[in-house]
């Protein structure tokens, strides 16, 4: 690795809460090589993170950093950007706080399309709180809501979000960290809304819960349940049948930016009031 | 701009925001208080701040304190179902002491209610709604005139104590429409929030400095109890600070009270009230004046922190206090306890979705009460 991302970390504030094993550690060090990739100037970097286990991040990372409320997170970033649109926003959330509780939230900010870097740390189930079923969840798999298995369909994420209009969609897994880094670096990129579904393990709860083993056996999980799209049967993650989820940019493609017809509004209002005068 | 004005309400609030800097609106539609939006959105664009209508009342809040991060003076206005929803953002807010305005018009009844009818009913929800102790200030207006200048105060307060200002109208005040005198810029003070001396090293829960994002430090905003840098506390250090947080209101209450007293210096019956409710009750102080009634009103504009030493001191000269609300009883708890004793505290009620009238706050005020009707 040429950067040294350490520089990004606030080492004051570690150790960090997650469980050994977690996925999100490795998330986060893509996300530092890829925020570094960019070049992006720190004090001008905000990250915004709703409630859970990923919702912990921003505390060691140093930028501008906001812990929000559950699911919230998106309707806050929406604020900090359009307030100052110079800032590079990143939006961290989980699944449960992107697509239960959050999913209001989720499915307005891909069709507003502002500026937003929303990563979802996707690791299938509620990890702070216990372990307990989310949305997310295969269905059949146990969890502490669902011990004889998740009798509803999970949610997929990237669909949803291309069902929402997002302008630039991508799944990967903490199992791929190169793929992981190009793909944030994408989506930071992106000029609209970008969204990357990041399959995560929580060894804890749904390692455990579902006898996949060790935290080496779950990235081997990782590795094995997903597959590059083009060599997926159809787009979907959860379709019957399938036994693989696809990973891939599902889509990159500009349209107008929300924060851009914002300043346009401004500027013609701004003008014809001078005119008015 | 001309220097007299006809407005409704819901106008007055919009522009007195404008009148104070807001240049952030972040809100969702919701009778009786949408004329608020509609004219920001209409106004807001040529003054070179932002509108957005959000999906919901809880991202409308949780964006204005977002917006507020990014430097921005924020408002967002709703009605009694919108601001149930508020209370999520309304405990962030407090606890990240971020300044925003929050207006609430209030509407009749719990739920859905009576959507076009007035009502006071949203007193107690306005100063406990959220969960956990937590600092708010509470104001209220009673005119259109009132409601612009109140509206300046709310963002006042919130930009010099880093609280957020919940405003008080209700859908009469909203709708009504009155002449009002313009005020010329500059005539109401308007004040900014405070900037540290130097953004490096800065902390952004050591006092009222604040800071927004990008502006030269890196900082951590947090819901979690905090310390001065931002970080989590536990213990005696959290109840320090929340102490702290509820202190910079509650130390602050004789500051923070704005009040009118009408005819009240030699009153033997003090009629307290506040909002739309004090207009007829300042008809009645009229009234029993006439019919040789020594009577006055005090009229209450800040609810939060609640004024204890102007309810102490007008009940020490009354023999009778008299609380009319368009509600069951909500500010008469604080009326009564305040006062102590020292007088008879009376509550009068009215919740048919109308406004009491001069004449029954003048009968409530002789009449003697009725079983069963005291506090």
């Amino acid at each position: 690795m040429s950067e040294d991302y350490r520089r990004f970390i606030r080492l004051s504030q570690l150790p960090h809460v997650w469980c050994p094993g977690c996925g999100n550690g490795t998330i986060v060090k893509a996300l530092l090589q890829s925020i570094g990739d960019l070049g992006l100037v720190q004090d001008q970097v905000v990250v915004v993170s709703g409630i859970g286990c990923s919702g912990r991040t921003p505390f060691v990372l140093d930028f501008n950093t906001m812990h929000t409320t559950h699911g919230r997170a998106l309707a806050f970033a929406a604020g900090v950007k359009l307030a100052n649109q110079a800032l590079h926003v990143i939006v961290i959330m989980g699944d449960g706080d992107a697509s239960a509780i959050g999913g209001n939230h989720f499915i307005h900010a891909c069709r507003r399309n502002l500026k937003l870097t929303a990563l979802i740390f996707n690791n299938g189930i509620y990890g702070l709180t216990g372990g307990q079923q989310a949305p997310t969840t295969p269905t059949g798999k146990r969890t502490t809501t669902s011990l004889a298995g998740s009798i509803e369909p999970a949610f997929d994420l990237v669909r949803l979000a291309l069902g929402a209009g997002a302008g630039f969609v991508a799944r990967t897994t903490s199992f791929d960290h190169k793929q992981m880094t190009s793909y944030f670096s994408q989506a930071i990129s992106h000029p609209g809304f970008a969204v990357v579904d990041v399959i995560t393990s929580c060894p804890t709860y749904f390692g455990r819960m579902n006898d996949v083993g060790e935290p080496y056996d779950l990235l081997h999980y990782l590795r094995d349940s997903t597959a590059p799209r083009d060599v997926c049967s159809g787009d979907t993650a959860f379709a019957p049948g399938a036994d693989r989820m696809p990973t891939g940019v599902f889509r990159c493609e500009t349209r107008d930016e929300y924060g851009d017809l914002c300043r346009r509004k401004i500027e013609a209002a701004v003008e014809k009031a001078g005119v008015a005068v | 701009m001309k220097a007299q004005r006809l407005i409704q309400g819901n106008e007055a609030c919009a522009l007195g925001a404008l009148y104070a800097g807001c240049n952030f609106y972040a809100g969702y539609p919701i009778t009786p208080s949408s004329e608020v939006m509609e004219i920001l959105a209409q106004e807001m664009p040529s003054r070179g701040g932002v509108f957005i209508q959000m999906e919901d009342e809880i991202a409308s809040i949780s964006a204005i304190i977002g917006a507020s991060w990014g430097g921005a003076k924020v408002l967002t206005a709703t009605s009694g179902p919108g601001f149930s929803l508020m209370q999520e953002g309304i405990g962030y807010a407090a606890i990240t002491e971020t300044p925003c305005v929050i207006v609430n018009c209030q509407r009749w009844g719990p739920s859905t209610g009576q959507p076009t009818k007035g009502a006071q009913g949203d007193v107690m929800q306005a100063i406990w709604g959220t969960h956990g102790d937590h600092p708010v200030i509470v104001l209220t207006a009673s005119d259109v005139r009132d409601t612009f200048d109140m509206t300046v105060r709310a963002f006042n307060l919130a930009e010099a104590y880093r609280v957020p200002v919940i405003l008080l109208m209700d859908e009469v005040l909203a709708h009504m429409r009155e002449n009002i005198r313009w005020p010329a810029p500059g005539e109401i003070e308007v004040v900014e929030r405070a900037r540290p001396s130097e953004p490096r090293g800065f902390k952004p829960f050591d006092g009222e400095a604040f800071l927004p994002f990008g502006a030269g430090a890196r900082f951590h905003v947090t819901g979690l109890a905090h310390g001065p840098e931002g970080f989590a506390v536990a213990d005696e250090a959290a109840a320090r600070e929340l102490k702290r947080m509820v202190g910079k209101v509650q130390n602050r209450v004789e500051e923070l009270a704005c009040f009118t007293r009408y005819r009240l210096d030699d009153a033997d019956l003090a009629i307290v009230s506040y909002g739309i409710t004090s207009r007829p009750a300042q008809s009645a102080v009229d009234l029993l004046r006439d019919k040789g009634v020594k009577a006055g009103l005090l009229n209450l504009k800040t609810l939060w922190p609640f004024p204890d030493h102007l309810v102490r001191e007008a009940a020490a000269n009354a023999d009778l206090m008299l609380v009319p609300e368009l509600n069951m009883g909500q500010l008469v708890r604080e009326v009564a306890r305040a006062a102590g004793g020292r007088c008879e505290v009376r509550p009068l009620s009215r919740i048919d979705g109308h406004l009491l009238t001069p004449g029954q706050i003048a009968d409530a005020a002789v009449t003697p009460v009725r079983e069963g009707a005291t506090l």
